[in-house]
C-alpha cells in the first residue's frame, strides 16, 4: 500500500534532521576537546613552562622545554629526510607512469595505512638494536617512513591536477623534460604540494607510537640527535596516565600547545590554498 | 675508604650518559640525575621509567648504558649477560594502595590485610569490598558494597615482583597457581565477576587506582603517599599489622640483609622477621658492566662518570632518599657495593681509583 | 630490424640520457624499500613464535610470559585479537550510521554557503593527535562514562551480557566510542567522495519522478554509490585496528576475553605498545610480540587493498556508466 504524501514528507523531514544531528554530535566531541584542552592547558602555561625542563617524576615545578626541543628536532629530521624523498618519488609517479610506478604507488597507499606502533618496533630492530642506542635520529627515522608515502601520493596528485596544455607548452617550447618538470609543472603544482606537506608535517607532529621505542625520553636537553629525546606526545601519554595532578597539568599544557600547531598549520593551510587556487596561465 | 677521596674527581669531558629501567626508584634516581648534573654540569645522565624488565632487556642488549630493576637478575637472565654486574642502591616499601574516599573512607584510615586476603583479591576469589574476610581484619570501618578493580602491572615490573614474592612465600595457593615474576598471569583478569586492570608503571598503576573508585593495587610508597591513596598495613612474618614507613622497612632490611657479597648483592628482605619489619620491602638494583668497554658506546670519560655517579649515589646520593620514602643503605651494604663499585673498570683499568 | 624513426630516437636517447629518470627512479625505490624493511622485520622477527606456537597462536587465549613453574612460555593472541575485533565493531557501528549522516549532509543537504565550513570542521576532527584522544579520553571521557552513562546501562539494559558487570570506565566500550570518534572523519570523507561522484541525472531523475530528498538518497544516490560505501567501511576499519595510543589509554590492559563491554581488555596495538620495551633478553616473547606486529600489519594491509580495490572498482563503473 503506497505510503501517503504526508508520511512521505514526514519521513523526509525525519531524515533531514538526523543528518543534521550526525553532523552535530561529530562535532560535540571536537568541540568538548577543544574546550578542555584551552582550559585546563591554560592554567599549565607561564614562564617556566617554556624555558624548563621536566622535573623528575612527581617533583614540584619544571617545564617542557626538552619536549618541545625533542618534537621539534625530530619532526625537523624526518622532513628532511621526507620531503625530499616523497617530492621525488611523487614526481616520478607523474612523470614516468608505466608498471614500476603503479606497483610504487600501490605501496606507497599500503604504507600509509601501516599502524605507527609497528613503525615503532621495525624502526626499534633496525636502528635502536642495531647501533645499540636510543636516538632522536631512530625517531626521525620512524617518522620519515609514514612521511614519505604521503608526501609522495600528496605530489603525484598535485602534479596530475596541473592541466596537460601547460606541460605541452613547456615542451613545445623546446624546454627540456627535467626543466619543463622542475620549473613549469612544480610552480604551478605548488600549492598543492604545500599542502601536502604542511599537512604531513602536522600528522607527524602528533605521532607518539613510533617514539615509543626509538627516542625513549630525555630529563634534560639534547645536545646530540644520537642520543634520547623527549617528545612532546610521549610526554602527554606519561604524564596522562600518571597519577600527580602536577603532571596532568603538564599534559594539558602540552596537548594545548600540540593541538595549536597541528590545528593551526591544517586551518592556515586550507585558508591558503583556497586563496591560491590552481590556475593555467 | 670514603666518598671524599673520590671527591677531588672532575669530569675530563662532556658526556651524555642513557640509563633506563624500573619506575620504583625513579623519583630518587631522577632527583640524583638532576643534582648531580648541578654538582658537575658536564655529566648528563637521563633516567627513563621502562619497568624492570625493560631495565633488564635493554642493559643486556647493550642498548642503554645503565639499566635498574627492583627484580633480582634470575641466573639464566645473569648468564644471557656475561660481564653485567648489580648492585642495590636504595630499599623501599611496596605499598598496598587503595581508593574507597567516594565510599566515605579518606585515605588517612589504614585498612588491614593479610597475604591470603590479598592474594585471594588478585585470584578474582574476593570479589567485594565488605567480603566477610576484609570486614573481619578491619572491624572499625565500614566497607563498603562495592566491587574490588583489582589493578596491577600492564609491563615487566620488579614490584610485581616483589609483590608476587611475598605472596608466594606466604600463600602456598598462589605460588602454585600463580607464582613469582617480574610479569604473571593475574587470575584476577579472568575470573568470573572480577576485574583486574593493567596500569603501565607504578605511575600507571596509581593513576588508575587514583582514577576508579573501589580500587586496590601495588605501588613503591611514595607514589601512594604523594597522591593521596590509603596505604594499607599488612601482616607480616611475626602477625604484626604494619605500614610502610621509613622504620619498618628498614627493620626489614636489618633483620633480613644477611651479609652482602659483593659478588651477587641480590638481597631478599621479603617477609622479614622481626616485629615491625614491613613485609613487603625490597632492594633495588643498578645494572651495569664490570669492564665498561663491554658496551662499545661507552667511552673512557663516560664510564669514568657512570663510575663516579654510582659513588656519590650510594654515599652523598642517600641523604634525598627520605625526602621521598626510601630508606638510606645500611651501613653494611654501602660497604659491599663499595667493593663492588671498586671493580668496575674500562679495559682493565679500575674507574674508582683508591688514592 | 630498426625504422629510421627508431634508430634517430636511439642515437637521441644515446645523445641526451634521461638522467631525470635515474635519479628519481632511486627515490621511488625508498617506497619498496620501506615497504620490504617492513615485511622483513617483522617476519623474521616472528620465526621463533611461529616455530613454537604455530598456528594455535590465533586461538590460544592464554598469555603466561613467565610460567610459576619456570618452564618456557606460553601465549596466545586471542584476548588481543578478541579486544581488537570488539573495539572496531563498536567503533564501526556508531560511525557508521554517523559518517553517512554527514556525508550527505554535506553533499546534498547543507546550505552552500556551510557546505564547505561543514567539510573543514569534519577534516579537523581528523587532524587532533592520538595521544590527545587519549588524554581527553583518560581525564574526561573515562569518568564522564563511568559516572553517568554505563550506570544507565547497567540499570537499564544489565540484563544484556554485553553490558553485565560493573564498570569503572576503563574498558572497551569506552575504548570503542574514542575509536568511532575518531574513524568518523575517514568514513566521512571517503562517504562524502563517493556520493559527491554520483552523476547528478541520477538525482534528477529521482526528483523528476516526485522522490523526496530522502527518497533520492535512499533509492538513487545511495545503491549507485553503495560499492563506495562499503570501501569507506572497510578502510575505516583498518585505521580502527592500527590505533594505538587513545585505545591504550582508556582500555585497561588486562587479557581478557569477555562478553561484557565494561570490562577491561586490550587490544593487539596496546599489548606491544606496553610489553614491548620489557621483552627481558627472551627469544619467544619478543617474538610473540612481533608476530602480533605482523598479524596487525596483515589486517591493516588487507582492510587497506580491499578497500581502495573498491574505489577503483567503483570509479571504473562510475566512468563507464556517466559515459552511457
Amino acid at each position: 500500500m503506497p505510503k501517503s504524501i504526508a508520511t512521505r514528507r514526514l519521513i523526509n523531514k525525519v531524515f533531514i534532521v538526523c543528518s543534521t544531528l550526525a553532523f552535530l554530535v561529530a562535532l560535540v566531541p571536537l568541540l568538548s576537546i577543544l574546550y578542555e584542552t584551552l582550559y585546563k592547558g591554560f592554567d599549565a602555561l607561564n614562564f617556566d613552562f617554556f624555558t624548563q625542563m621536566t622535573p623528575p617524576i612527581g617533583g614540584p615545578g619544571g617545564g617542557i622545554i626538552n619536549a618541545i626541543q625533542g618534537s621539534l628536532i625530530m619532526v625537523a629530521i624526518a622532513s628532511l629526510i621526507g620531503i625530499p624523498i616523497g617530492l621525488f618519488a611523487g614526481a616520478y609517479l607523474y612523470e614516468y607512469p608505466g608498471r614500476v610506478a603503479n606497483n610504487c604507488r600501490l605501496i606507497a597507499e599500503v604504507l600509509t595505512g601501516v599502524p605507527s606502533i609497528v613503525t615503532g618496533i621495525v624502526v626499534y630492530v633496525v636502528i635502536v638494536a642495531t647501533f645499540h642506542s636510543f636516538s632522536a635520529f631512530a625517531g626521525g627515522i620512524a617518522l620519515s617512513f609514514m612521511m614519505i608515502p604521503i608526501v609522495a601520493i600528496s605530489t603525484h596528485e598535485s602534479l596530475k591536477l596541473v592541466p596537460n596544455s601547460i606541460k605541452e607548452g613547456g615542451l613545445a617550447l623546446g624546454v627540456s623534460r627535467p626543466k619543463t618538470l622542475l620549473y613549469i609543472l612544480v610552480s604551478t603544482a605548488k600549492s598543492g604540494i604545500v599542502t601536502g606537506i604542511a599537512l604531513s608535517v602536522a600528522r607527524i607532529m602528533g605521532e607518539t607510537a613510533p617514539l615509543l621505542f626509538t627516542a625513549l625520553g630525555n630529563q634534560f636537553m639534547m645536545n646530540s640527535i644520537f642520543g634520547p629525546a623527549e617528545s612532546m606526545t610521549v610526554l602527554i601519554y606519561e604524564y596522562g596516565t600518571a597519577p600527580y595532578q602536577s603532571a596532568h597539568v603538564f599534559a594539558w599544557g602540552a596537548a594545548l600547545i600540540l593541538l595549536l600547531l597541528v590545528l593551526g598549520l591544517n586551518i592556515v593551510v586550507r585558508i591558503a590554498s583556497r586563496l591560491k587556487p590552481v590556475t593555467p596561465i | 675508604m670514603t666518598s671524599s677521596s673520590i671527591a677531588g674527581w672532575q669530569p675530563t669531558a662532556s658526556v651524555t650518559i642513557v640509563g633506563a629501567g624500573a619506575t620504583f626508584p625513579q623519583p630518587l634516581i631522577q632527583k640524583w640525575t638532576v643534582t648531580y648534573n648541578q654538582l658537575y654540569p658536564q655529566v648528563t645522565i637521563s633516567y627513563s621509567g621502562i619497568g624492570s624488565g625493560g631495565g633488564i632487556q635493554q642493559i643486556t642488549a647493550k642498548v642503554v648504558d645503565f639499566g635498574a630493576s627492583d627484580a633480582p637478575l634470575s641466573n639464566t637472565q645473569w648468564a644471557a649477560a656475561p660481564g653485567l654486574v648489580f648492585f642495590p642502591e636504595t630499599l623501599g616499601g611496596v605499598a598496598v594502595t587503595y581508593n574507597l574516599a567516594a565510599y566515605g573512607i579518606p585515605s588517612t584510615t589504614v585498612l588491614h590485610f593479610t597475604s591470603s586476603v590479598i592474594a585471594q583479591i588478585y585470584m578474582g576469589t574476593i570479589l567485594k569490598w565488605n567480603d566477610p574476610q576484609l570486614v573481619a581484619l578491619n572491624p572499625n570501618v565500614t566497607l563498603p558494597d562495592a566491587h574490588i578493580t583489582a589493578v596491577h602491572r600492564s609491563d615487566g615490573s620488579g614490584t610485581t615482583f616483589a609483590f608476587t614474592n611475598f605472596l608466594s612465600v606466604t600463600d602456598p595457593n598462589w605460588a602454585a597457581q600463580v607464582g613469582y615474576a617480574t610479569s604473571v598471569t593475574w587470575p584476577v583478569d579472568t575470573a568470573p565477576g572480577a576485574a583486574g586492570v593493567g596500569g603501565k608503571g607504578n605511575p600507571g598503576v596509581a593513576g588508575a587506582v587514583a582514577n576508579t573508585n573501589g580500587a586496590i593495587g601495588y605501588v613503591d610508597l611514595i607514589y601512594a603517599l604523594s597522591n593521596n591513596l590509603g596505604v594499607g598495613a599488612v601482616e607480616n612474618a611475626a602477625g604484626n599489622f604494619v605500614q610502610p614507613n621509613l622504620q619498618t622497612i628498614l627493620y626489614a632490611a636489618q633483620n633480613a640483609t644477611g651479609t652482602p657479597n659483593p659478588k651477587d648483592l641480590r638481597l631478599h628482605i621479603v617477609n622479614a622477621a622481626g616485629p615491625q619489619s614491613y613485609p613487603i620491602s625490597t632492594y633495588t638494583y643498578i645494572l651495569t658492566y664490570q669492564d665498561m668497554s663491554n658496551d662499545p658506546n661507552i667511552s673512557l670519560p663516560m664510564a669514568q662518570a657512570m663510575a663516579h655517579f654510582f659513588w656519590w649515589a650510594v654515599h652523598d646520593g642517600q641523604q634525598y632518599a627520605p625526602g621521598l620514602y626510601y630508606v638510606p643503605l645500611p651501613a653494611n651494604v654501602v660497604s659491599a657495593d663499595e667493593q663492588l663499585l671498586l671493580t668496575l673498570n674500562y679495559q682493565g683499568t679500575p674507574l674508582l681509583s683508591s688514592s | 630490424m630498426q625504422t629510421q624513426l627508431e634508430k634517430n630516437r636511439a642515437r637521441q636517447r644515446a645523445r641526451h640520457p634521461d638522467f631525470l629518470r635515474t635519479a628519481l627512479i632511486v627515490l621511488v625505490f625508498a617506497l619498496p624499500i620501506i615497504g620490504i624493511l617492513y615485511l622483513y622485520s617483522l617476519i623474521n622477527g616472528s620465526l621463533d613464535s611461529i616455530q613454537a606456537f604455530g598456528f594455535g597462536f590465533l586461538v590460544s587465549s592464554k598469555w603466561i610470559p613467565n610460567p610459576p613453574n619456570g618452564g618456557p612460555p606460553i601465549l596466545g593472541a586471542l584476548p588481543a585479537i578478541y579486544g581488537s575485533v570488539v573495539t572496531t565493531t563498536i567503533a564501526l557501528l556508531f560511525a557508521i550510521p554517523i559518517s553517512l549522516g554527514i556525508a550527505l549532509f554535506q553533499s546534498d543537504l547543507a546550505p552552500r554557503k556551510l557546505r564547505l565550513p561543514s567539510i573543514f570542521l569534519v577534516e579537523l576532527l581528523a587532524a587532533v593527535p592520538s595521544v590527545v584522544y587519549g588524554l581527553w579520553g583518560i581525564l574526561f571521557l573515562v569518568p564522564f562514562m563511568s559516572n553517568s552513562v554505563d550506570p544507565w546501562l547497567l540499570g537499564s539494559l544489565g540484563f544484556l551480557p554485553i553490558f553485565s558487570g560493573y564498570a569503572n570506565g576503563l574498558g572497551m566500550l569506552t575504548a570503542g566510542v574514542i575509536l568511532a570518534i575518531m574513524i568518523i572523519p575517514y568514513g566521512s570523507a571517503v562517504m562524502r567522495e563517493v556520493v559527491t561522484a554520483v552523476p547528478r541525472a541520477q538525482r534528477e531523475a529521482c526528483i523528476a519522478l516526485g522522490g523526496t530528498r530522502w527518497e533520492t538518497m535512499r533509492m538513487a544516490v545511495i545503491p549507485y554509490a553503495s560499492t563506495g560505501i562499503i570501501a569507506a567501511v572497510v578502510l575505516a576499519m583498518g585505521r580502527a585496528i592500527g590505533e594505538t595510543m587513545a585505545v591504550t589509554m582508556v582500555i585497561g590492559n588486562v587479557a581478557r576475553i569477555t562478553p561484557s563491554l565494561f570490562l577491561p581488555a586490550e587490544t593487539i596495538p596496546s599489548v606491544i605498545a606496553n610489553e614491548f620495551t620489557e621483552v627481558a633478553g627472551n627469544g619467544i616473547y619478543l617474538a610473540a610480540l612481533f608476530e602480533l606486529g605482523l598479524i596487525l600489519f596483515a589486517v591493516a594491509f588487507i582492510m587497506n587493498l580491499i578497500g581502495r580495490l573498491l574505489i577503483t572498482r567503483l570509479a571504473f563503473h562510475g566512468k563507464v556508466a556517466s559515459d552511457a
